[in-house]
């Protein structure tokens, strides 16, 4: 665990860099780790990682899949979002824990 | 972890050579699961892998109820291999197998190549074995990129930090 500053705050993060409070989550924040990913947030992009944040903090297991199938994106407009790797990424900028799911 | 970063895996070349249900799936998950992670993804099916990419077999699937040691009743008890034997009880276990795949999430094999291919992975069926079972490019499902010899599968394999898996 390590502390590091995002837009003037400071906050904790693991060694992969993900926050390991979401409640220390602003959206100053997430455009700069978005930076970090080398992605420009946009209000899609920030769509979608509030739907991610909203259902994770609910206590929902999300998965490429089922953010494929919310209606909010398709899975290969998720993959243009966040190129690479979406699922990570677009929790790694949501300020949720590293995503643990196979699918 | 250094070398983890120092060598990351950059491509998976991974080959499907049966129809089993669980030998089609141990491909697609780790085809998906390096789409997911960045990692390039390009599966190729051959023999009767073929059957996971033809339209007519993809949602057919089994999981062999005969010659099957790791199979077990509901409950733990071992699969009478006799069992096996009668007519439906495949596809009564593999339709069971199925619906406790979707349970945990884990989508049919026709939405399975829709992911992939949604994130960049790419599908090719064995140009041998095609003209071995006689089968023409229409047969395919629409994800099925191109039918290709196994010397452009090498081709295509080609650069550093390229990992070939046989399933």
């Amino acid at each position: 665990m390590a502390e590091k500053v995002y837009a003037g705050k400071a906050v904790s993060v693991t060694d992969d860099g993900y926050l390991t409070d979401p409640n220390q989550w602003t959206k100053e924040i997430a455009i700069e780790i978005a930076k970090e990913e080398g992605i420009e947030l946009t209000d899609k992009h920030f769509a979608v990682i509030e739907f991610i944040r909203e259902k994770t903090l609910k206590g929902e297991v999300l998965t490429i899949r089922t953010i494929g199938k919310s209606g909010m994106v398709d899975t290969k407009g998720f993959y243009e979002l966040f190129p690479g790797a979406p699922l990570k990424k677009a929790s790694r900028i949501a300020g949720i824990a590293k995503p643990s799911s196979c699918v | 972890m250094a070398n983890a970063q120092d060598h990351p895996i950059k491509k998976v070349m991974i080959i499907c050579a049966k129809a089993n249900l669980e030998d089609v799936y141990a491909a697609l998950v780790m085809a998906n699961g390096a789409v997911m992670e960045g990692i390039e993804a390009k599966v190729f099916f051959t023999f009767f892998g073929l059957d996971a990419i033809t339209k007519k077999q993809m949602k057919k699937l089994h999981t062999a109820t005969v010659g099957n040691p790791g199979l077990r009743m509901p409950g733990g008890l071992p699969f009478p291999t006799i069992l096996g034997m009668l007519p439906g009880v495949e596809a009564g276990v593999s339709a069971m197998m199925k619906s406790q795949m979707e349970k945990i999430d884990i989508p049919p094999v026709d939405e399975y190549f829709e992911l992939i291919t949604a994130g960049g992975g790419e599908i090719y069926a064995c140009k041998l074995a095609v003209e071995m079972f006689g089968l023409k490019k229409e047969d395919f499902s629409e994800h099925v990129k191109d039918i290709i010899t196994i010397g452009q599968f090498y081709e295509l394999a080609a650069g550093e930090g390229t990992q070939i898996i046989f399933v």
